[in-house]
C-alpha cells in the first residue's frame, strides 16, 4: 500500500583513522512515506554502508540521542521526515558547534563537564525530614520552572547558537535553561550557590539574543528566555548585592 | 584500535548558513545608524552651545539633499530596530499571565509596536504645537 | 574554582536603556530633525530655530532629556557593534582593542554632550 521512493541522502563523513577531514558521501535510500531521516540512517548502516557511525536510541523524541543538522537546521532525525525533503535531496551532518568524532557522532564531553556545573538537582533550603511529608507546590509554583524541565539534553541548542560556536566557553543556552529549572523551584534553595556561574561572562553574558535555541528545541523549552530572564537577575545581583543578604537576590 | 582526533569545523561566515542568522546580523547592523544619528545629535548640541551662527550652519547642513537622503536611511534602520527590539523582549521577561493565561510573545511585540506609534505622535504634535 | 564576575551589567543595561529610547523615541527624532522640518513640510522650519532650541536646552528637564538621548544612543550602539565585531570573528586578538574603542567612543560622546550642554547654561 505504501508507495517506496528513492531519495538521495548526502551524509558527512569522518573517519579519524583515514581522514584528515570530513566528506560528503552520497547514498540512494529507498523509503515509505513514514519513514524518518533517522530510519533512512539505520537504511544505510544496515544495507548499504555498515561503517556510518550515529547515534540513536528511542525513535520517539525523547531520548535526545538524534540530533543533526538536516539541511542545515539543527534536528531529531527520527522527528524528522524523509517524505518532507523528496524529491530534493536530504543532507546530513553533525551537530553543529561541536568537534566531530566518527562521521555524525560529536562529542558531548563539554556540555556534560557544564550540566555537572550547574548542579541540576534541588538543592534543598533546609533540612527536611521525611517524617514531615512531601514539599507541596501550587499550580502556579510549578508553571514557573515547568517548561525549562521538558529538557532532553538534545543539544540542538547548542548546534543553534552561534556564541557557543564562536566560544565554547559559554555555558550555553540548555545548561542556563536547566539552571534557571533549578532556580525557579520553590523546593530549591540552591540559587547562591548557582549564581556565580550566572554572573560570569562566560554565563549569560555571552548571549547576545539571537534567540534561534529557542526556535529549534523539539520540546518547547525556551532556553533564549530562561538566560535573558537570567541576564536581568544577574545585574540585579550585580548592582545591589551588597544591599542585599548573602546569596544575593532572590 | 581507537583513534580520537576530534575534527573542529570553522565557524567563517557562520551568518549566512541560515536565513534566521542573516536576519540576526541585518538588525544588530542597526546599531551603526543608531551611532551616526547620535553623532549627527552631538553636533547639533554643541553647535547649539557654540552660538547662533554655529547652530544655524548644522541647521542648514540638516537641509542638504544628501542629509535628506541619509535620514530617510536612518529613519528605515532606526524603524527595524524598534520593530526588532520589541520581537525579542518577551524573550528578556518572565511569561505575562492575562487571567490565568501565558501571553503569547506576539501580543508583546505588538504592544511594544504600539506603544512606539503612540510615542512618535505624542511627540510630533508636542513638538509641532507647542 | 572562583568564577569571575563580569562588568557586562554595566554596559548591558546601558545598552538595554538606549535601545529601548531608540525604538520609542529614535524614528520620530529621525522624522523631525532630519526629514520634515529641514523640508519644511507639516512641520514648520522654526520647529527647530536656535531660539526654541536654546530655550529647551537651558530648561533643566530639556537639558537632561537632551543627554539622555544622546549618551544612551551612543552607550546602545557601542555594545551592540563591540559584539557584532565578536560576530564577525574581531576577538582573538583585538578583544580588548575593540572593547576600548568602542566603549571608549560611547563615553567620549557622553563627555562631550555634557560639556556641550553646561556650556549652554542654565
Amino acid at each position: 500500500m505504501a508507495e517506496t521512493r528513492t531519495i538521495e541522502m548526502e551524509v558527512l563523513r569522518y573517519h579519524p583513522e583515514s581522514d584528515s577531514a570530513p566528506r560528503f558521501q552520497s547514498y540512494q535510500v529507498p523509503f515509505t512515506p513514514d519513514m524518518s531521516v533517522l530510519q533512512g540512517l539505520q537504511y544505510i548502516k544496515d544495507h548499504l554502508d555498515g561503517s556510518l557511525t550515529f547515534r540513536w536510541s528511542c525513535r520517539m523524541a525523547i531520548c535526545g540521542s538524534c540530533g543533526h543538522m538536516v539541511n542545515g537546521v539543527p534536528q531529531l532525525s527520527c522527528h524528522t521526515f524523509l517524505r518532507d525533503y523528496f524529491p530534493a535531496k536530504v543532507r546530513v551532518e553533525p551537530l553543529n558547534h561541536f568537534p566531530i568524532l566518527r562521521d555524525l557522532a560529536i562529542d558531548q564531553t563539554d556540555f556534560l563537564t557544564k550540566l555537572e556545573s550547574i548542579k541540576p538537582y534541588i538543592i534543598p533550603a533546609e533540612d527536611k525530614p521525611v517524617e514531615s511529608g512531601e514539599f507541596l507546590q501550587t499550580p502556579a509554583q510549578l508553571d514557573r520552572f515547568y517548561q525549562f524541565s521538558q529538557c532532553i539534553n538534545c543539544l540542538l541548542c547548542y548546534a543553534a547558537c552561534p556564541q557557543y560556536g564562536l566560544n565554547s566557553d559559554f555555558i550555553g543556552p540548555g545548561a542556563m535553561a536547566l539552571l534557571h529549572r533549578y532556580n525557579a523551584d520553590s523546593r530549591d534553595g540552591g540559587r547562591a550557590e548557582r549564581m556565580p556561574l550566572v554572573n560570569e561572562e562566560e554565563g549569560v553574558w555571552s548571549c547576545t539574543l539571537v534567540g534561534y535555541c529557542s526556535e529549534v528545541c523539539p520540546k518547547g523549552v525556551n532556553p533564549a528566555n530562561a538566560v535573558n530572564q537570567n541576564k536581568v537577575n544577574s545585574a540585579l545581583d550585580y548592582f545591589f548585592r551588597f544591599l542585599m543578604p548573602k546569596g544575593g537576590t532572590r | 584500535m581507537t583513534v580520537r582526533k576530534p575534527y573542529v569545523r570553522p565557524m567563517a561566515s557562520w551568518w549566512r548558513r541560515n536565513p534566521f542568522f542573516m536576519r540576526y546580523m541585518l538588525r544588530e547592523l542597526t546599531a551603526p545608524f543608531v551611532a551616526i544619528y547620535a553623532l549627527i545629535l552631538l553636533v547639533g548640541l554643541v553647535s547649539l552651545s557654540q552660538g547662533e551662527a554655529a547652530y544655524n550652519t548644522w541647521l542648514s547642513a540638516l537641509t542638504h539633499p544628501a542629509s535628506i537622503v541619509l535620514h530617510w536611511l536612518l529613519l528605515v534602520a532606526i524603524t527595524y530596530h524598534a520593530i526588532t527590539l520589541w520581537q525579542v523582549i518577551p524573550k528578556t521577561m518572565p511569561p505575562v499571565k492575562l487571567a490565568g493565561r501565558a501571553l503569547p510573545e506576539r501580543a508583546v511585540t505588538v504592544f511594544g509596536c504600539l506603544a512606539t506609534l503612540a510615542v512618535s505622535i505624542a511627540a510630533f504634535l508636542l513638538v509641532k504645537l507647542l | 574554582m572562583t568564577r569571575k564576575r563580569s562588568n557586562a551589567p554595566v554596559f548591558w543595561a546601558l545598552f538595554g536603556a538606549g535601545g529601548a529610547l531608540a525604538a520609542l523615541l529614535g524614528p520620530v527624532l529621525v522624522f523631525i530633525t532630519g526629514i520634515v522640518t529641514p523640508v519644511g513640510i507639516w512641520m514648520p522650519q522654526s520647529a527647530l530655530s536656535y531660539d526654541r532650541l536654546l530655550a529647551f536646552s537651558q530648561h533643566w528637564a530639556g537639558k537632561a532629556a537632551l543627554f539622555v538621548i544622546v549618551s544612551l544612543f551612543f552607550w546602545h550602539a557601542a555594545h551592540r557593534i563591540l559584539h557584532s565585531l565578536h560576530d564577525v570573528g574581531i576577538h582573538i586578538h583585538a578583544g580588548m582593542a575593540a572593547k576600548l574603542l568602542c566603549y571608549g567612543s560611547a563615553l567620549l560622546g557622553t563627555v562631550i554632550a555634557a560639556a556641550a550642554l553646561l556650556a549652554i547654561g542654565f
